[in-house]
């Protein structure tokens, strides 16, 4: 007898979720243009403290990423359980990296004082409370995915050598691989809208 | 078992995917070091949305998937943007 399977669902269930998470940040997005065109003078010129080229650095990791874990897929697909593997370690790897420098980034903002509740920011007026009570907010519940997507690497990775995950049966890593991009996608916007105000 | 063959994106494609993503990505930090004022922001909007438009149809499949999610996905954008359209509304008429 063969355990019934639904692809499928499995897949549609996933997106459903997507949907969830996309509409959670998607209004996080829309507190965030409320509050900048209310104090654009003071976004731009919070926005200038964050270092650009630490953004743009976890950026580019991001999408290494999101094409190795991809590929990951692909390799599976044709039934090379190794290569597979290597890939799905390089992305845990990275993504390990990206919390690494969002500790290093937070740690530098928290030792000039930019933390919720400082001091400095008290001084410095509402538009730069709420541009850092956003960019921790916002960063900070991304960073929470990305620890999750590390959970779910590790897991996926214990699955495909233990041959839960296999070549004909790989929904699981599908499903992981779907939640990652969306990790991307947040990143996406994340980045330019913080980082990059000019 | 899916009875339909499924799609296997070669390595080559995903390699381009990547490539474009961080030529975009250069662009964009490019263009805003630039002095355009307010076009700044609007040009970042629209390379991040052009990066997750790819990223959507090429790495999340949506390009190979069938078309009821790539349509489920467009809903989801709409009720966004209508939800951002309201609350601008509200806010400048106050």
């Amino acid at each position: 007898m063969t355990l019934h399977r639904d692809d499928l669902g499995d897949k549609f269930g996933m997106w459903l979720f997507i949907f969830t998470e996309l509409l959670l940040f998607g209004m996080l997005f829309i507190v965030y243009a409320v509050y900048r065109s209310m104090h654009p003078e003071a976004f731009r010129i919070a926005g200038e403290e964050l270092d650009v080229v630490l953004g743009t650095v976890n950026t580019v990791l991001l999408l290494i990423s999101s094409a190795t874990v991809a590929m990951s897929i692909t390799a599976i697909q044709k039934g090379n359980k190794k290569l597979s593997l290597q890939l799905l370690g390089i992305t845990l790897l990275i993504a390990v990296i990206f919390l690494v420098n969002k500790y290093f980034e937070w740690g530098a903002k928290f030792e000039y004082g930019f933390y919720p509740g400082s001091e400095t920011l008290h001084e410095l007026g509402y538009g730069t409370i709420l541009f850092f009570g956003l960019y921790f907010f916002m960063t900070g519940i991304h960073a929470l995915h990305i620890l999750i997507g590390i959970g779910l690497f590790i897991y996926v990775m214990f699955q495909m050598k233990n041959d839960k995950i296999h070549q004909t049966d790989y929904i699981w890593l599908e499903n992981t691989g779907l939640y990652w991009h969306l990790v991307d996608l947040i990143w996406i916007f994340l980045f330019p809208l913080f980082y990059l105000i000019h | 078992m899916s009875e339909e063959k499924t799609h296997i994106v070669p390595f080559k494609t995903q390699a381009f995917v990547l490539l474009a993503l961080i030529i975009l990505t250069g662009l964009s930090v490019a263009i805003t070091q630039l002095e355009f004022g307010s076009y700044n922001t609007l040009a970042a909007m629209l390379l991040a949305g052009a990066k997750s438009l790819i990223v959507l149809a090429w790495f999340m499949h949506l390009k190979y998937e069938k078309k009821l999610f790539p349509i489920m996905v467009a809903g989801v954008l709409v009720i966004f943007l209508l939800v951002l359209f309201v609350t601008f509304f509200d806010y400048s008429y106050r």
